[in-house]
């Protein structure tokens, strides 16, 4: 290394000390250059040491120092066997107060864990574990929850032993932010021990924290709970978890019960059908007639997905009486939650149970007040569509969807706009002619801007679906009408249109109707529109360059407008005039 | 409060002695506004103490271990809010600092809650090394060196210890939430929440999030005219993380449970007691509103201020107070005076002692109050400048202390002489210990029971 380079580096150093924090954040980040350049010897004699002395920097120094020290800098100190001298730093890092520091020193010491050469794990690493675990302030027993399950696999039997009481002291450590450390990192855990210590010291830790005092400790049991019925087979949940699950859903928090309610279709999974059958259709039912209307919107939001797992009779008789409930429910969240869910029952109940029992509950929830209910449930008509057919779906909605179409709050009818494409290639061109092309026309007129602007980009969409010939008889007449409107926003409104549907229209319909409109608009009064023709034209011949019948037309039609639009009295029209003029004459 | 004839310390009012004032002690009229104690919190130890003041700072004091009884010395000072003026409402906020919290330890640093009547802070404070950089690669401590030309004669900067200062650092800011002024704030049980109280709304925070807050009572009326009562007080449970109590200015106090549901409008418990309809006047609603609520350590009871009394609610008992303590009952016939010195409005606080077995308040004059909740036996202190001469008020062997609960007028104590603008309203008791620090206008008075 030439004196050239080692300049910087001996700055890079130096900052390392400085007193701003963004040159010592800058330096942090370059750790592993200068732990290079120090050589492997002096970067494990001396940087190390070093930053351990280092620790009383600012939370966001500190870090970036628990980050890059994950990062694979022990290939800097010599490979990996030396990588356990990287827990030094990190150990002090895990008990810092800030969290964030803290979670970055875990995730790193998890990183420096997989890259361990034996002895080293019980060498250093479970020592520092039993340091942390048995710290004096609870910050460094909360770090210490999160290390046991990515050593626990590379230890002995006796130590592994060790490891599962040291995790247990945890689970009933005095302090709560230990206790809820232990409930988040106890499924974890659990996944890497043997089956049979699953049962004999997974179960008990889970229960001891499952009955915690605490609510924000037992709300966090809900994922244990899950990972260790997913671990048991059938007969072994209901035979040690039963009780728990009882327990969780029948919790006096509704946080707990919101919590179950939310991972309900992964419970209902991991336990099998017999208990599904026997406890969790009875368990959900309550859930969706919960108090509190966040449990219940946190169970509606699962209602396909656990319907999935039953009979449709099963679904009939026991959950439909609830969702009827639910669709008059008083909190608008909740019956929000369940116009996005509701559709997905349509294929589970098959043509005849859909008409009879949930159509009537989407035209009530389509008829509701809050606009997200009604929204929720158009943008998944599709399901619905698939299993009763267009035609009855068609007479049923039509009137709400007109209903939303002109519904007073501008992103209702906006959201409405967004599912006309989708919703004209599901109805048909016949259909869509006959009830809502005129929607579609009249939203052009509409007093917010941002419909105007949804509009044509809907009528783009339409053209895409229904061919350039629809396109010509029905959309682009009415169009070019507006062109001659005394208000100059419709006339605004047309050139815009152009503008967007002039790249799927063809070569006849832009020659024989739409250019003569804009033609007439480049002597419009009012310089907003003619520089947008300016614009259009700029568009329109882009499409017509493909054809050499175009490249007539644009020298003939479009350039004579271009060279009077670049002699405009306003500027911004002679600008996009020059502009588009460049643009055409490069393509003749 | 086992109905055992109480054997605690405090029963014996000799044994309390005055030991250390603190602040401005010289005898004069005008009071700098920005110094008067807003506020006193012991912390968890007892081994610190913190006030903080109408000018918006927080001055901590430590424990004096040099010194034979439970004494303290100055530790740290800062500023922790300061004036602002809020241009959408056109209004000023004060910086006053209306109440501190200490978070439990979580190691060396101290953390703790303060709050004027808009934002919430938290605050760590903390001892900082000063460190300076002695050698780096550009430099021997006391001239420039050229840089290193081979990569041997890098080296890492070389520090050195230079000064050892209590920082104290804004952590987090809680701003934005209320719209009226914020009255209390108290931390749960699971260290990670807590909840703060203005006039009319009750919110729950996370420590760690301080952009976001759960609305959980909401006593506003839909039309503000109809406004009848306000949230004068909230406190989380000590124990039982989902059960926090507000009171209000009509003298109740409602007990609400956050398990049931998300707004807990609905409450739990509600513990008030009616008034005597033949003792009713125009003062009564005003008199009856409850300035302060205290949960005692393990949670079963519910100590209570009102203008003339302390109460005592067991959390199982709605029915009525266990206790009901007069303070000053010879006020009663005073209270048209006080309503036009607007004295009426004074918010007195109170406080349970550590071993749950006395209850500490305010009154005029300086005077304020020991009680023993077995016996109400009474202790009257004084905490005023006179108390550095006589150390015990009563100016003799006998302190102003009466036995059994009658109320009336005290020895010495002329009714038509009080100083109303001498008032104690803010004390806090040593968790473990018989020693309490009172806050008068601008004093700090420790007071303790001798060992």
């Amino acid at each position: 290394m030439d004196h050239d380079e080692l300049y910087p580096i001996a700055i890079l150093i130096d900052e390392l000390k400085s007193d701003d924090i963004s040159l010592r954040l800058n330096a942090i980040h370059r750790i592993s250059t200068i732990a290079l350049a120090l050589g492997p010897q002096r970067a494990r004699e001396e940087l190390i040491p070093f930053l351990q002395e280092s620790l009383d920097d600012e939370d966001e120094v500190l870090l970036a120092l628990a980050d890059e020290l994950g990062r694979g800098l022990e290939d800097q100190l010599g490979g990996k066997e030396y990588a356990y001298m990287l827990l030094g730093p990190l150990e002090n890092l895990a008990a810092v107060e800030e969290t964030l520091v803290r979670e970055k020193a875990t995730e790193s010491m998890c990183k420096i864990c997989t890259v361990l050469v034996p002895p080293q794990h019980e060498e250093y690493f479970v020592p520092l574990l039993k340091r942390l675990s048995s710290g004096e302030w609870f910050t460094s027993r909360t770090s210490a929850s999160a290390l046991y399950a990515p050593v626990y696999p590379h230890v002995s039997e006796g130590v592994k032993a060790d490891l599962r009481k040291g995790f247990q002291q945890l689970g009933a450590d005095d302090t709560p932010m230990v206790r809820r450390a232990a409930a988040k990192h106890l499924g974890p855990f659990t996944k890497t021990l043997a089956k049979e210590h699953v049962v004999s010291d997974a179960i008990p830790v889970y229960r001891r924290l499952a009955s915690d005092d605490q609510d924000s400790v037992r709300l966090l049991t809900v994922q244990d709970l899950i990972t260790i019925a997913q671990l048991l087979n059938h007969a072994e949940v209901k035979d040690q978890l039963l009780p728990s699950i009882r327990q969780s859903v029948g919790d006096k928090s509704w946080r707990v019960r919101y919590m179950v309610a939310n991972h309900f279709v992964e419970l209902a999974e991991a336990v099998g059908k017999e208990i599904v059958q026997d406890e969790m259709v009875g368990a959900y039912v309550q859930l969706l007639k919960d108090n509190e209307a966040e449990v219940r919107t946190a169970a509606a939001g699962q209602l396909p997905g656990f319907c999935k797992l039953l009979e449709p009779e099963v679904i009939l008789t026991r959950i439909l009486p609830c969702v009827r409930d639910l669709s008059t429910d008083t909190s608008q969240h909740v019956r929000a939650a369940l116009g996005k869910e509701i559709s997905g029952l349509a294929p589970l109940l098959g043509k005849e149970a859909t008409i009879e029992q949930l159509l009537p509950l989407f035209l009530l929830l389509l008829k509701d007040e809050f606009p997200d209910v009604r929204l929720n449930i158009i943008s998944k008509l599709e399901q619905v569509n698939a299993v009763i057919g267009i035609d009855l779906l068609s007479q049923s909605l039509l009137p709400a969807i007109v209903e939303l179409a002109e519904d007073k709050q501008w992103r209702v009818r906006q959201a409405i706009i967004e599912y006309i494409p989708l919703l004209a290639t599901q109805l048909g061109v016949q259909f869509f002619n006959d009830q809502l092309s005129n929607l579609c026309m009249q939203w052009l007129g509409d007093t917010v801007f941002s419909i105007r602007e949804a509009a044509i980009i809907n009528l783009k969409k339409l053209t895409e679906v229904f061919g350039v010939e629809w396109a010509k008889t029905t959309i682009v007449p009415k169009v070019l009408a507006m062109g001659n409107h005394p208000n100059y926003l419709f006339r605004m409104t047309t050139i815009f249109a152009i503008t967007t549907l002039a790249p799927v229209l063809n070569l006849e319909v832009t020659r024989d109707l739409v250019l003569t409109t804009v033609v007439q608009l480049v002597g419009d009064p009012i310089p907003n529109i003619r520089f947008n023709v300016a614009k259009a034209l700029e568009v329109i011949s882009e499409n017509l360059a493909s054809s050499a019948e175009g490249r007539d037309i644009i020298r003939t039609r479009i350039l004579p407008q271009l060279e009077s639009l670049r002699n405009d009295n306003d500027a911004d029209v002679r600008y996009f005039a020059m502009r588009a003029l460049d643009k055409a004459a490069a393509r003749q | 409060m086992d109905g055992e004839p109480s054997t605690s310390a405090t029963s014996n009012a000799n044994n309390w002695r005055f030991a250390q004032c603190f602040g401005d002690k010289g005898e004069v009229d005008d009071i700098t506004e920005a110094d008067i104690i807003s506020t006193v919190e012991f912390d968890h130890t007892g081994d610190y103490l913190a006030t903080g003041d109408k000018g918006g700072r927080v001055v901590l004091f430590e424990r004096n271990d040099s010194k034979k009884g439970c004494e303290y010395k100055f530790y740290t000072e800062f500023q922790s809010h300061e004036p602002e003026f809020d241009y959408l409402k056109s209004l000023e906020i004060e910086e006053k600092i209306n109440r501190i919290k200490w978070c439990k330890r979580q190691n060396s640093a101290h953390f703790l809650l303060s709050t004027n009547d808009k934002t919430i802070k938290l605050w760590k404070v903390f001892e900082k090394s000063l460190k300076v950089v002695s050698e780096n690669n550009l430099t021997d401590g006391t001239r420039p060196v050229p840089p290193p030309t081979i990569s041997t004669n890098l080296r890492l900067p070389r520090m050195t210890q230079h000064d050892t200062i209590v920082a104290a650092v804004p952590r987090k800011v809680y701003a934005n939430a209320h719209a009226y002024h914020i009255n209390s704030i108290s931390i749960n049980s699971d260290g990670e929440t807590y909840i703060s109280a203005d006039d009319l709304r009750v919110n729950l925070w996370n420590l760690n999030i301080s952009d976001q807050s759960f609305n959980i009572v909401d006593i506003k009326p839909a039309n503000m005219e109809e406004l009848t009562e306000v949230i004068t007080a909230a406190e989380f449970h000590p124990i039982h993380c989902n059960l926090f109590m507000y009171s209000s200015s009509k003298g109740t106090i409602k007990l609400a449970d956050m398990r049931e549901s998300a707004l807990c409008d609905r409450h739990a418990k509600l513990f008030e007691e009616e008034d005597d309809p033949s003792n009713r006047s125009f003062f009564s609603e005003i008199i009856s509103s409850i300035s302060d609520v205290k949960f005692s350590k393990d949670g079963r009871y519910i100590l209570s201020r009102d203008y003339l009394s302390l109460k005592i609610w067991d959390v199982n008992m709605d029915r009525g107070p266990v206790k009901t303590i007069q303070i000053h009952d010879h006020l009663r016939g005073k209270l048209c005076d006080l309503y036009e010195n607007d004295c009426i409005f004074d918010k007195f606080e109170c406080t349970w002692s550590g071993d749950g077995q006395s209850v500490l308040t305010g009154s005029y004059q300086n005077y304020f109050h020991i009680y023993d909740v077995n016996t109400t036996n009474d202790i009257v202190l004084q905490a005023d400048k006179s108390a550095f001469k006589a150390k015990k008020i009563g100016a003799g062997a006998k302190p102003g202390m009466k036995n059994g609960a009658k109320p009336g007028v005290k020895d010495g104590v002329n009714i038509d002489a009080m100083d109303f603008n001498k008032k104690i309203l803010h004390g806090s008791w040593h968790p473990r210990e018989n020693t309490i620090a009172i806050a008068a206008t601008n004093n700090l008075f420790i007071f303790a029971v001798d060992r």
